[in-house]
């Protein structure tokens, strides 16, 4: 290893760095017969960038030449950056070694296209074969696959990596080919079919044989740039729930764009990226898979955006006040997880804790609910308050939403990253 | 005031829980020898660490209860709160009364303390698998320095050793002063001469360093810096993930190394 890597380092992490997936969850891979690393089901983040952003994996780019032309994408063949080039050797070396130290949970590889998909997927499966056959590494590793690269070559890759992942990035397919001559659906939505397929495959096969090895443990995944079309919310989270429905995936990554190439016409000139917007689709995305609401509820023809201001299960609460007040004594778990303000963790210990005696406010803000937004949706064993339907929604969303102006004032925070939960 | 006093260790706090049970005496204070100033006007009653009375009483917390309602006891004792004697004696004085299993009964005031604190330590001990920062020496022993809040290393021993089978590591406790050592077989506990590992940067000294560390810690800070994205800065999300009394042991936080710019 020597001081030259620095450079390349650089470079490549800066080529990777838009890819916002950096999970490293889902996956179980013991770390067998005393080799180096094993994979923790809930992922681990071993560090933070001042961006916000979780570091779990390393990302690099095994190059960042690249025969595409894509408009969004930094390391298009038309732009003069610098270019460079991992060898296998290399990315295997630093992975280790990084992860040795702790540093990170493991590699997440991706790549500029360079002669052809078959040619760039084979290096790329070579790393990740290097890294499990000769070093007995067993940590995680995250592969993106190369749209167009051979059945064969997804297959091993599939069986070295924890997760794939195809970038769908532009929503409809006519702004993709607007964006990305050289890219269309069908390419993409090939491998997503195969690895599915072969995910399902090798699910049945373990069934019979237990020690069958195992495809992509942690499943599939793919990215969807937001804000670079004039696409609406309601059109990406159909998409991205057709995707979980349809193709399995394990998770649907939103990216707000950010204009790195802003000398092309094609895409709009932005002040800012979109990130609140990409937090909204976040939480609606959250909404679907873990609160048991149907896209129609979050996103309809009445409402095609999400709405910035206010979260999406405010929103979708303030547009049905029929359902409201809850009974939070005697309403049941899925009906407590659609309260504005109720989380998972909360509505749980509600259901424990009610077994014991009555709820009244104080006991539920002993158990750390956070009544904020919840005190207008619930009754609980206290006196008769103001609930929604006394004070109508139009009020309810004043209320709310003048009190978060008081803490904006405080501290200008108006558009950065935002975390994921909101606690206040 | 009744002042019970134990030796500092979980079976002795247990021990002392027993014996105030068993002579109905309720204490305002359960404290260990460390801690004890003497006070002049309590009550004291020293209690010497008993194993039977210790297992007759934490086998009746584990049949009331589970294995699991006993490990979120000794995670809250690892917090090595002043009071948290106090809210273990409740705790258990709890379970022990009621005739069935209360460890959910969040309207009890014990039982959410206890929570509370022992869902504390776990955040600790989960932040120990992410910080911690082996640097390399020269006999192939990957050493790490931690400064926890609460005395949660022994919660993550296990977390190391199935990760890196392979290779000897070291994690000490800047704090507590003891720490624990992987040889390739088992882990032993051990403690540390000022001499080689200099407790305040949590840096091993430069003659026992391996010579590519520096490199490493290089290349892993210009990695660092480069995969941030200025345009989507966002301190406050920063801090919060990554609070500022854990940088002092991260090589990509330290602000004094240089890497070659091109």
């Amino acid at each position: 290893m020597k001081a030259e890597t620095i450079n390349k380092l650089k470079i490549s992490a800066k080529a990777a760095k838009y890819d916002v997936s950096c999970a490293s969850s889902g996956s179980n891979r013991p770390n067998s017969g005393k080799g180096i690393g094993n994979a923790s089901p809930w992922g681990i983040c071993h560090s933070f960038t001042q961006d916000g952003r979780c570091i779990s994996l390393m990302k690099l780019m095994l190059t960042n030449h690249c025969i595409y032309d894509c408009a969004y994408c930094a390391n298009r063949k038309s732009n003069d950056i610098e270019r460079t080039t991992f060898t296998v050797k290399e990315v295997v070396d630093l992975t280790i070694e990084f992860y040795r130290r702790n540093y990170i949970e493991g590699l997440f590889l991706s790549s500029g296209v360079i002669k052809n998909p078959d040619y760039t997927m084979e290096r790329m499966v070579r790393v990740a074969k290097d890294l499990r056959t000769k070093q007995n590494y067993n940590g995680y590793i995250h592969l993106k696959s190369i749209p167009g690269a051979s059945d064969d070559l997804q297959q091993q890759a599939g069986l070295y990596a924890d997760r794939l992942s195809v970038n769908i990035e532009i929503a409809t397919e006519n702004n993709l080919k607007i964006l990305a001559p050289d890219k269309n659906f069908k390419s993409i939505l090939t491998p997503m079919n195969t690895i599915k397929s072969k995910i399902i495959e090798n699910k049945e096969e373990r069934k019979k044989f237990r020690h069958a090895p195992r495809f992509t443990p942690a499943g599939q995944s793919t990215q969807l740039i937001v804000g670079a079309t004039p696409d609406s919310d309601k059109h990406i989270l159909n998409l991205a729930g057709d995707l979980y429905n349809s193709k399995n995936l394990k998770r649907v990554y939103y990216s707000g764009f950010i204009p790195v190439n802003s000398y092309d016409k094609r895409l709009p000139a932005l002040i800012e990226p979109p990130l609140k917007r990409e937090n909204r689709l976040y939480q609606a995305d959250w909404l679907f898979r873990f609160y048991n609401y149907s896209i129609d509820e979050i996103v309809n023809d009445e409402h095609p955006d999400l709405d910035l201001e206010i979260d999406p299960k405010l929103s979708y609460a303030l547009r049905n006040p029929w359902m409201f007040p809850i009974d939070i004594n005697k309403a049941n778990y899925e009906t407590i997880l659609r309260v504005p303000g109720i989380g998972v963790l909360s509505a749980k210990k509600i259901i424990l804790a009610r077994r014991y005696s009555k709820l009244n406010l104080s006991n539920l803000k002993k158990i750390g609910v956070v009544l904020k937004r919840a005190k207008y949706f619930i009754t609980c064993n206290e006196l008769k308050a103001h609930t929604i339907n006394e004070l109508l929604p139009k009020n309810v969303r004043k209320i709310l939403l003048s009190e978060k102006s008081i803490v904006k004032k405080s501290s200008n925070n108006a558009h950065k990253q935002l975390s994921l939960f909101t606690v206040n | 005031m009744n002042i019970f006093i134990y030796d500092h260790t979980f079976e002795g706090l247990i021990t002392a829980i027993h014996d105030a049970l068993e002579s109905n005496i309720t204490p305002d204070k359960i404290i260990s020898t460390k801690a004890f100033q003497d006070d002049l006007f309590a009550t004291k009653h020293y209690i010497s660490t008993n194993y039977e009375r210790f297992e007759t009483i934490w086998n009746k917390v584990k049949e009331k209860s589970n294995e699991q309602n006993c490990q979120r006891i000794f995670k809250a004792y690892l917090s090595e709160m002043s009071d948290i004697e106090i809210v273990i004696h409740n705790y258990i004085k709890l379970i022990l009364e009621t005739p069935y299993n209360v460890e959910v009964n969040f309207s009890e005031d014990s039982v959410i303390k206890l929570n509370n604190m022992q869902m504390k330590v776990g955040r600790e001990a989960q932040r120990i698998l992410m910080f911690v920062r082996f640097q390399k020496t020269v006999d192939n022993i990957y050493y790490a320095s931690f400064d926890p809040k609460y005395n949660v290393i022994p919660l993550t021993v296990n977390h190391f050793r199935n990760r890196f089978a392979d290779q000897k590591w070291v994690i000490f406790d800047t704090r507590r002063k003891f720490g624990y050592y992987y040889d390739l077989e088992n882990v032993r506990e051990i403690t540390i001469g000022k001499q080689k590992v200099d407790f305040t940067s949590g840096k091993v000294n430069d003659d026992v360093l391996h010579v590519s560390e520096k490199l490493f810690q290089k290349l892993w800070k210009s990695y660092y810096d480069t995969i941030n994205i200025k345009e989507r800065k966002n301190m406050k999300v920063h801090m919060q993930f990554l609070p500022k009394r854990f940088w002092k042991f991260l090589p990509e936080k330290d602000f004094k190394m240089k890497y070659e710019l091109n």
